[in-house]
């Protein structure tokens, strides 16, 4: 499978090769991990084929089956999830909502991801006025409320697709940087790139040859954990009104719509919301798994890391 | 250590400052409040006149002195909506927050501690399991959907809890309970981790070689060597609880800072937002100093150079 991805890089491939088959032989043992496993490909299959498979049926309105109670198949197999008010099928559209709930959620941690890990290289690497300007920069925006900053800005830039990603991208940044940050400081005193230095690297490629590849793991856990945030930031978000605007929706969405017919019929708020519930519970079981499978060649880290640090 | 904490109050006030000049403009970017507050039909001369009582004819700038020049006398001037002092109706909103939210963030911090440890006494035991998958669910749980559910089953099918707004004891419990769940399980995870790297250090071997019992072992010895990275955790959630205070008090309907600062930029109310903005900036700042000195405190080795 993955293992065959043969690259060039000589030296540790025959290492790497061997922890590949030992994670997946991690991952077949723990039950919970695999299951999150394949629910989250079930998850990104229905986000990338959604619409395409079921698009008609996630709008399509049905007076017929208006506010259609859950469990029952007489209505077909689209309505075993009941529906809405308007009688659309809620496991279409759960499924068709995916795709708006997953890209959002992904632009925003790639862009965080990126944004944020390169201030924090450039502040952990140069540890001059640069690195006090982005540390102070971070700091404002941790201490401004990030839903009430949300808000702010997209009642300025209007409620877009674009908007939405760019206000939760801006929120998470500060993560990135002062993780970034302070596994640079530490990595860059290690003898290895002490030895780099000294051998005459410039700064740009000790920080690409030998510092990204030393942090990038702390980072792919801490995204993989921040995906499951962002999704639930942006869930309360369409919830308030201020997510991706009708006929666009996300399974936030979906629930803010169901809010008013919690009495008469629960069903309508009740499963999109377990929706992102189990998604963002794959998603942190996924990431507890990834950082176990990973701790033998991680452990110097836990152990080295200062307390004041992150 | 009183150099330190010089260093982290400048940085403070730094922040601070940048922070009252992207909330003044940002705020005034949402748009003008006089189409908001007066009828579509209303004459030029009285939006006019609404405008120059409220110093919006003046030029931005102009407007971002005065509004620094009554700042420095804490003057953060009156509410559009409400017509009464801004710090005001922060200050009043502000409590009802705060016990919602240090009440939440105790019980948090109590059960996760508590639970957290137990589990981490038998790694991969049962117990273990069922605190991870517990706490695994708790931290994946949206609190607007949590709210709905909880009143869906504790107030409209139970009836044992009100389904929203103020009074006695019965109205709190359902809005802390929302509040508790989401930092009680990211928090019951790191104590976890903590408390497992913590039982298998040396010094927990040589109190287990002397006989010292294990509950003082694991809640005296490990605990306090744990304690670090349960602290920042703590203080990440308690500063993110201003999050979920919105969304809580929305569904509830509690007079909080979150319901209060919501309502101002739908109506740019300027003066709230801004009073708002400030107050729990200062919370925030005041409670990362308190953090970084616990830290010292409950580790001598952190000397803050």
């Amino acid at each position: 499978m993955t293992m065959t991805l043969s690259s060039p890089a000589p030296g540790p491939a025959p290492a790497e090769a061997a922890a590949w088959r030992q994670s997946l032989g991690l991952l077949w043992r723990d039950k919970f991990a695999f299951a999150a496993v394949l629910f989250l490909i079930l998850v990104a299959f229905a986000a990338c084929f959604g619409p395409w498979l079921l698009g008609p049926a996630a709008t399509k309105i049905n007076l017929l089956a208006r506010n259609a109670p859950p469990m029952s198949t007489q209505l077909g197999w689209l309505y075993v999830l009941g529906a809405d008010s308007l009688g659309r099928s809620i496991l279409a559209r759960i499924i068709v909502g995916a795709q708006n709930t997953m890209m959002l959620a992904g632009c925003a941690v790639v862009a965080s991801l990126l944004i944020g890990s390169l201030l924090g290289f450039v502040a952990g690497y140069r540890n001059d006025w640069t690195s006090g300007v982005i540390l102070r920069l971070a700091d404002i925006l941790m201490s401004f409320p990030s839903l009430l900053l949300a808000m702010i800005v997209l009642y300025v830039l209007t409620p877009g697709v674009a908007n939405v990603i760019v206000v939760l991208a801006i929120t998470r940044i500060p993560i990135y940087l002062r993780t970034t940050r302070a596994e640079v400081l530490e990595i860059r005193e290690r003898t290895f790139v002490v030895a780099a230095r000294v051998m005459g690297a410039s700064p740009w490629r000790i920080v690409w040859k030998h510092v990204r590849p030393t942090v990038t793991p702390t980072l792919v856990t801490i995204a993989t954990l921040e995906f499951a945030f962002v999704m639930l930031s942006e869930s309360s978000l369409s919830f308030l009104g201020l997510g991706i605007q009708a006929p666009e929706f996300t399974w936030g969405a979906m629930v803010a719509q169901g809010q008013s017919y919690l009495g008469t019929a629960w069903w309508v708020a009740f499963w999109p919301g377990l929706a992102i519930t189990l998604t963002a519970m794959s998603l942190n079981l996924l990431a507890n798994w990834v950082r176990i499978a990973t701790d033998p060649v991680q452990r110097w880290r836990l152990e080295t890391r200062s307390p004041t640090h992150g | 250590m009183s150099g330190y904490v010089t260093t982290r109050m400048l940085h403070s006030a730094i922040s601070m400052m940048g922070l009252i000049v992207l909330v003044f403009f940002l705020a005034r970017l949402t748009g003008n409040p006089t189409d908001l507050y007066l009828p579509i039909d209303a004459p030029a001369e009285v939006r006019a006149a609404f405008a120059k009582a409220n110093g919006f004819d003046q030029p931005l700038l102009a407007q971002f002195q005065t509004f620094l020049g009554n700042l420095v006398q804490f003057d953060f001037g009156n509410s559009l909506r409400l017509e009464r002092p801004a710090v005001d109706l922060v200050l009043q909103a502000f409590p009802t927050s705060l016990i919602l939210a240090g009440t939440a963030m105790t019980i948090a911090l109590v059960v996760a501690v508590v639970a957290g440890s137990l589990a981490a006494r038998n790694p991969n035991g049962v117990l273990d399991r069922f605190v991870n998958m517990i706490a695994l669910a708790g931290a994946s749980l949206p609190n607007f959907w949590l709210a709905l559910v909880s009143v869906l089953v504790f107030a409209v099918g139970l009836r044992w809890l009100p389904t929203s707004g103020t009074g006695g004891l019965s109205y709190w419990i359902l809005p802390v309970m929302v509040l508790t769940v989401r930092p009680c399980g990211l928090l019951a995870q790191v104590v976890r981790g903590a408390m497992i790297s913590a039982l298998s250090s040396a010094y927990v071997k040589t109190a287990r070689a002397k006989g010292v019992k294990k509950r003082v072992i694991v809640f005296v010895h490990a605990l306090r060597n744990a304690m670090l990275p349960i602290i920042t955790v703590a203080g990440d959630q308690a500063s993110g609880m201003i999050n979920g205070a919105v969304v809580v008090e929305m569904i509830f309907g509690f007079p909080g800072i979150g319901r209060l600062m919501m309502e101002s930029i739908q109506y740019r109310d300027f003066a709230v937002i801004q009073a708002g903005v400030i107050v729990t900036a200062a919370a925030i700042f005041l409670l990362n100093i308190v953090i970084d000195l616990a830290y010292a405190l409950l580790d001598p080795r952190i000397k803050h150079a």
